[in-house]
This record gives C-alpha cells, sequence and structure tokens, in this order.
C-alpha cells in the first residue's frame, strides 16, 4: 500500500497531525460544555426574530455589501486574468489574496473608519486576487480551436470576445455565483469587527448568552444562503448590483487626512519615525519576531496541520452522507441539511460559538475548521461518487465505502484537500482575534495597543506563510499529478 | 460583452459611496469603550445622546465600536469628537490627538479599583494583599477583560508583575481576554476561568441587581484606588461647531442629573477633569510596555 505515493503522502500528514495534537492546546475548559451547547441548541429551536430592530437591515447590509465587494472583486480579478501571465501581477494577486478580509477590514478601519468603503475594499481586494487566479485558469483551459477558425485580421479583441469567452462563459459564471455565497459570508463576519452586518448584532447577542436571537440570526442566514438559486438570478442581477450601493448605510464621514497619516506615520516602524537609527530598529524587529511572530507562526503551523487533517477525516466520512450508493432518500436529505449547515457557517462563527461555549483552546478552532472545510469536501466528493456507475453485483455497506468509493475519489480528495491547505492556514491566523494564540492573536493585540507598525509587520508575516502554503500545496499537487477544478 | 455596463455600475457605485459620505455634516457623534454588554450600553448612550441634544441644540449621535482600540481610531481620526473612554484608552487617545482634552470624570472615577474575582470551587481564598494570594494563584487560569481596559487589564497586570516579578503568562497556567467586564464575571462565575480581574462598579451593580450567583464566585483582592473613566473631547470642536462649544459640552456633562441615567453609568454625578489626572496611568502603562 505504501508504494502508492498519495497513500504515502496521507501518513506523513496525518503523523504530523498527530505529533501536532500531543503539542497542541487542546481542551474543554468550561465547567459545563454540554449544558451550553444544550442551551445554544434550545436557543436555535426556539429563535426570536424580533430582538433587535436592526435585524433585517443587518441582512440588508450584509447582502448589499456582498453584492458591491464581489463585483468590484469580479471585475478587477477579470482584468488581472488577462495579464496575469506577468510574474509582477502574479505575485501581486497572490499577496493581496493571502491577506484575509478581516485583517484588510482591520488596516481600512484604521483610516477610513467606519465607512462603507471600509466594508467594501476588504471584500473586493482579496477576492480581486482569487477571481484573477481562478479566471486565468479557466481562460487558459480553452479550447484553442475556435480561434484558429476565425479569420485573418481579426482583431485580438473580436478573437477574445467571441472565441475564448464563449467557452469559459459557464465554468466562469458558476464560479462567480460561488464566491457571491462566500461573499455573503465573508460579509457577515464583517460585523464583528463593527461593520454594520450581521455579525454585529450576532456577537453582541452571543457574548451576552441571548441564544434565541443569536439562533434566529444564524436561521436567517442559512435560508439566506440556502435560497440563493431563487433570488440570485442573471435577469435580476444588474438590478441587485445597481441597488446595492444604496443600501451600505451611510456610516461615518471619512477624513483623508487620516489615510495619508497612516500611510506615511503610522505603519512607519517607531524607531524609525523617532529616527532612533538602524541598531533600535534592528532591536525593535528582533523583538516583534521572538516574542510576537515566531510563537504565532508556530501555533498557526500547528493548528492548520491539525486542522487540515481533521477536515480530511470529516469529509471522507461525511460524503456518504449524500452519495447515491448509499441509504435511502430521507438520509441523503438531512445528510444534505447537515452539509449545507456545515459549509454555509463561516468558520469564524463556528469558531466563535464553540469557543463561547467550551473555553479557549485550539479545540473549538480545530471542530470549526473541520466542520466548514469538511463539509465543502465532502459535498464536493459525495456528487462526485453520484457520476459513478458501479456494477450490479458491487458490495453493499462497509465494503462498497472503502473497496469501491474511497479509492475511486481518493485522488480529487486529495487534490481538494490540498488546495483548500492556503485557505484553511488563511483562517486559522485569523482565528487568532477570537483570542486563540495564532497569528491573529497578535495582530489583534498590536491593533489595540495602537502599533500599528507591528501589526503590519505581522499581517506580512501571515501573507509570507500564506504563499508559502500556497506555493508548496501546488508543488504537492503537481507531483501527485492531481488534478484541480477551480470550483471548490 | 457587457464592459460598458458593467462600467456603469461601478461608477453607479462610486457615486452612491461619495454621495453617502457627504450626506450628514455638522453632526456631534460619540461614542464609548465598550466595556459591558452592548444592550446596557446603546440604551445608556442613546440616553446621554438625547440628553446632549437638547442641551447643545446640534444634532447628537452615538456610535458604538466593538473595541477599545475602534473607539481610539475614531477618536483620532475624527469621526468622533467625545468619547467616554477608560484610563488607559484615554490617555492613549490623547497622545495620538494633540489638544484633546479629559473634561470630565465621574465622581467615582477619582478613586477607581479592580477587584480580582475567583471561582469558589477553585480554593482560592480572600486575602488583604496579592502576595498573599501567591500560592493560590500560581498555576490557576485567568482572564483579563479587554485588551484595552484600565481596570480589567492594566491594573491587574501592572499588580501581578509588581507584585510576583513575573509576566501573567508564567504565573497562571492559561490567560485570556474576555473582552469585557460583564463577561469575565460570568466567565469565572460558570468556572471557565479559576480567576479574573474585573471593574468594581460593574461587580457592585451586578451584585445589588442580584445577578451574582455569590455561592459560585467571591471577590479576592482589591487593588489600591487609581484615576479611570473620563469624558474626552477633540481640541478642534469649537472650530466646527462655534466658539465656547467645548465649555458648552462640559457644563452639559457636569450638571447631567437625571437619576436613571446616572444609575445606568453607574456614577453619582460627573466632576471636572483634567488631562493631569491621569499621569499615574500613562506612566503604568509605559512601566508594562503597552505604551511606546
Amino acid at each position: 500500500m505504501f508504494a502508492y505515493p498519495t497513500v504515502r503522502i496521507s501518513f506523513l500528514f496525518l503523523a504530523l497531525a498527530v505529533a501536532g495534537v500531543l503539542v497542541a492546546d487542546i481542551a474543554i475548559t468550561t465547567a459545563n460544555p454540554w449544558q451550553d451547547l444544550g442551551q445554544f441548541f434550545l436557543g436555535v429551536a426556539t429563535p426570536n426574530f424580533f430582538s433587535t430592530e436592526g435585524l433585517m437591515t443587518a441582512l440588508l447590509r450584509t447582502v448589499a455589501f456582498a453584492f458591491v465587494g464581489v463585483t468590484l472583486g469580479s471585475i478587477c480579478g477579470f482584468l488581472l486574468a488577462l495579464v496575469y501571465r506577468s510574474l509582477p501581477v502574479r505575485v501581486f494577486c497572490a499577496f493581496i489574496r493571502a491577506i484575509h478580509e478581516l485583517f484588510w477590514a482591520l488596516i481600512f478601519l484604521q483610516f477610513f473608519g467606519f465607512h462603507p468603503l471600509t466594508g467594501v475594499l476588504a471584500i473586493a481586494i482579496p477576492y480581486a486576487g482569487i477571481f484573477a487566479k481562478v479566471y486565468s485558469e479557466i481562460l487558459d483551459e480553452a479550447d484553442p480551436e475556435p480561434a484558429r477558425l476565425l479569420p485573418p485580421g481579426t482583431s485580438s479583441l473580436a478573437a477574445f470576445l467571441y472565441a475564448r469567452i464563449p467557452d469559459c462563459w459557464v465554468q466562469m459564471r458558476t464560479y462567480t455565483a460561488y464566491r457571491l455565497e462566500c461573499g455573503l459570508r465573508s460579509s457577515a463576519i464583517l460585523g464583528f469587527v463593527g461593520l454594520p452586518t450581521l455579525g454585529f448584532y450576532l456577537e453582541s447577542s452571543f457574548s451576552q448568552g441571548l441564544y434565541s436571537d443569536a439562533g434566529a440570526m444564524l436561521i436567517l442566514f442559512y435560508l439566506l444562503i440556502a435560497t440563493m438559486p431563487l433570488w440570485v438570478r442573471p435577469k435580476l442581477l444588474p438590478f441587485y448590483i445597481l441597488a446595492a450601493p444604496f443600501f451600505l448605510g451611510e456610516g461615518l464621514p471619512i477624513v483623508w487626512g487620516n489615510v495619508e497619516r497612516f500611510f506615511t506615520e503610522d505603519i512607519i516602524p517607531s524607531p524609525i519615525r523617532s529616527g532612533e537609527g538602524l541598531a533600535a530598529f534592528t532591536h525593535w524587529f528582533g523583538d516583534v519576531m521572538v516574542t510576537e511572530a515566531l510563537p504565532g507562526i508556530w501555533n498557526t503551523v500547528v493548528l492548520t496541520q491539525i486542522a487540515l487533517v481533521a477536515t480530511g477525516i470529516l469529509a471522507l466520512l461525511a460524503f456518504p452522507l449524500i452519495s447515491s450508493h448509499f441509504g435511502g432518500p430521507v438520509r441523503r436529505t438531512s445528510g444534505h441539511v447537515f452539509l449545507v449547515i456545515a459549509r454555509s457557517t463561516p468558520e469564524y462563527i463556528l469558531a466563535y460559538i464553540l469557543l463561547q461555549l467550551w473555553g479557549p483552546s485550539m479545540l473549538p478552532a480545530v471542530v470549526a475548521l473541520a466542520l466548514h472545510n469538511g463539509g465543502i469536501i465532502g459535498h464536493l466528493i459525495g456528487r462526485q461518487t453520484n457520476s459513478l456507475k458501479l456494477r450490479p453485483d458491487a458490495p453493499k455497506g462497509l465494503s462498497r465505502y472503502s473497496w469501491e468509493l474511497v479509492p475511486r475519489v481518493y485522488r480529487s480528495f486529495l487534490a481538494f484537500l490540498f488546495y483548500r491547505w492556503e485557505i484553511i492556514m488563511r483562517e486559522t491566523a485569523i482565528l487568532g482575534i477570537l483570542g486563540i494564540y495564532t497569528l491573529g492573536f497578535y495582530v489583534d493585540s498590536a491593533i489595540q495597543n495602537i502599533q500599528f507598525d507591528r501589526a503590519m509587520i505581522l499581517i506580512l508575516i501571515t501573507a509570507l506563510l500564506n504563499i508559502g502554503i500556497d506555493a508548496l500545496g501546488r508543488l504537492i499537487r503537481r507531483k501527485l499529478a492531481l488534478q484541480t477544478m477551480p470550483s471548490c | 460583452m457587457t464592459m460598458s455596463p458593467l462600467k456603469k455600475w461601478l461608477a453607479a457605485g462610486f457615486l452612491a459611496l461619495s454621495a453617502a459620505s457627504s450626506a450628514q455634516a455638522d453632526t456631534f457623534v460619540f461614542t464609548a469603550i465598550p466595556d459591558e454588554d452592548e444592550t446596557k450600553l446603546v440604551e445608556r448612550f442613546r440616553g446621554v445622546a438625547d440628553y446632549l441634544q437638547e442641551q447643545l441644540d446640534v444634532e447628537v449621535r452615538y456610535i458604538p465600536v466593538k473595541s477599545y482600540a475602534a473607539a481610539v481610531s475614531a477618536f483620532r481620526n475624527n469621526q468622533v469628537q467625545l468619547a467616554w473612554f477608560g484610563g488607559l484608552s484615554g490617555v492613549q487617545a490623547r497622545r495620538l490627538v494633540p489638544g484633546s482634552e479629559a473634561i470630565a470624570q465621574g465622581v467615582e472615577d477619582e478613586a477607581f479599583e479592580t477587584y480580582f474575582i475567583a471561582n469558589t470551587a477553585s480554593g482560592v481564598k480572600p486575602a488583604d494583599s496579592l502576595d498573599e494570594l501567591g500560592d493560590d494563584l500560581a498555576g490557576k487560569t485567568f482572564t483579563f477583560g479587554s485588551k484595552g481596559s484600565t481596570s480589567g487589564r492594566l491594573m491587574p497586570e501592572f499588580y501581578l508583575r509588581d507584585v510576583f516579578s513575573k509576566a501573567p503568562e508564567d504565573l497562571f497556567s492559561r490567560v485570556g481576554f474576555s473582552g469585557n467586564h460583564t463577561r469575565t464575571l460570568r466567565l469565572v462565575e460558570a468556572g471557565t476561568y479559576q480567576v479574573g480581574a474585573l471593574n468594581f462598579q460593574v461587580w457592585e451593580k451586578e451584585l445589588e441587581n442580584g445577578n451574582i450567583d455569590t455561592d459560585a464566585v467571591q471577590v479576592v483582592w482589591k487593588t489600591p484606588s487609581y484615576p479611570d473613566y473620563q469624558w474626552t473631547i477633540r481640541g478642534d470642536v469649537d472650530e466646527r461647531f462655534g466658539e465656547g462649544f467645548k465649555q458648552k459640552v462640559t457644563e452639559a456633562l457636569l450638571s447631567l442629573d437625571d437619576p436613571a441615567l446616572l444609575e445606568s453609568f453607574p456614577r453619582s454625578g460627573f466632576i471636572p477633569a483634567s488631562n493631569d489626572d491621569y499621569e499615574p496611568i500613562r506612566a503604568t502603562a509605559e512601566n508594562i510596555g503597552i505604551l511606546d
């Protein structure tokens, strides 16, 4: 069995994760975790939809920020995709998407403050980087044949529009729709740092133990995402996109002097700002590295590796829930509901809920990351098994699962998992804001101490770590000849 | 392809954004550090906004924020002109905004205290001095309030370091930041953390209202007193809202006597304050490295 490279790499990652669990801080520290969890589910079962006067407004803002952010992101991403062959563009895109939406929001909050632009850019910028990469991959895979059949002298613009785009259109549309769903999640969590979206009220209700209020918000959010196919219609899109900017709320006016100050003073390392010279800077930088960056990197990497393997295990366990090779329609429907809830809940919100219930440690983060990402991958490979045709006399039950289905989907399973490696790490870093000692914890502490120079260095380090993992993930996928689909 | 409609949408979007940004010119906006449950804060400060609007003859708006730093940044960025800060956030804000002034503090803020509280199951017993608690505290789990809090972080960390000559992470087995004082109380009461430190006014008020299970959590040590919360105003408000505006705001705050509103803080009244009152807080913050 170990002759297969896919098996070897799986066991290597499993061993790393087990080692990680041994050194990681995994514990349930609350006195009555199950009682709290029970109260939470009771809250979800008895939702209170009339708690906050602002709930409907918050939902509207959540949708508005998602539409404006994703629209801007996809336009910019599309333009960048056209020049994606250029190395500087690729590096630029890798960099902007390596920084999480919440980090972007925390940066813009420092100079735009509570203006709608903060939320719009926090979504649009990283999304542009992701769109650029995926659009360019889709464009590259377009069939070159139609272009060759065009008469000589056809302008390259016409060739692009009439020979390339039609071939990619469906894929690009599907992917953009998927990103819109992600945009709704991103938009919701921006409320956690103070923008007027759903997370704002969710955080308040949760931290006060008002589980029925929080339950109502979660239910509305699931409904919003589950009904997307009904209300996101191609014909209605122009209307939504035109209307969305008017529903962002007015926020507070931008003072432009703050922008200049942020870039020319705030983020300049303090020893340089106060002219203390290179030695003082080296000392300052060393201090940031040793007391903040290194512990942050270590915890981020350990948590990422555990969460990655937990995601994989959960995905493998979950895909039969929706696979047509097992069980009847009732089981499959409930499986679908479970997976939709798992993947619709942003990791950040899941982790926040579990942290409140179980107390601080890496455990809530691991479970949150595994549930969300495992839900996504489980859904994708579950769907993939539905297109497999088994022999009429194929074994049933556990044997069918382990000898027929898993081996057939294992390669694409690994491809999805390594594709999400970087995404999991990006989330892991951000979960630090909730109090787990990953890089986000130190970024948040620096911002709370109004030390933006430290915060920027730490955000840069987080971005570089992400770019590194992204490259490693791509290398492994290439070595194992795993085909990736950009729809994950 | 549909490039030109896309451009139109984009342009429309930016127009809408910039229109929104210029909509409200001279509203006097204030904020407060989110040190307690948000519902309470919103209720309290909407009352203050209504009161100030009546007294000042300008539109007054309160905006809730999610962190102490967000309150400081909004003040620094001139998106709010007045703020109810803690000792530390006030010092941070006034350092960043030259000309800004502490204009009023609560009667109780001249001599504020932090209470160390412990879950009764932890075995930590009340003591008169912090060093007597040393053996009890070692190896326990501990939570501060917000990272930027004076009574929930700065002062308790200062005394812990001062008495035990150790960083909190080295003294306790786990150190957390609950986010706010109410949360600290609930977490220690529930046993999520064995020990915590919080604003004494929050403790006293919750106790008075019967919201504390005194069989589960008790006060184990009280810090010496220090100056804390205050109203801080930007120096440029007179230019923007008219000559004498700062004086009017100060007088309005000092003469606030609505019992329900005062009770919501809870403060018995407001008295004059000055930047120099907070010198001890600045020194302490520099001492433990929160301020450069």
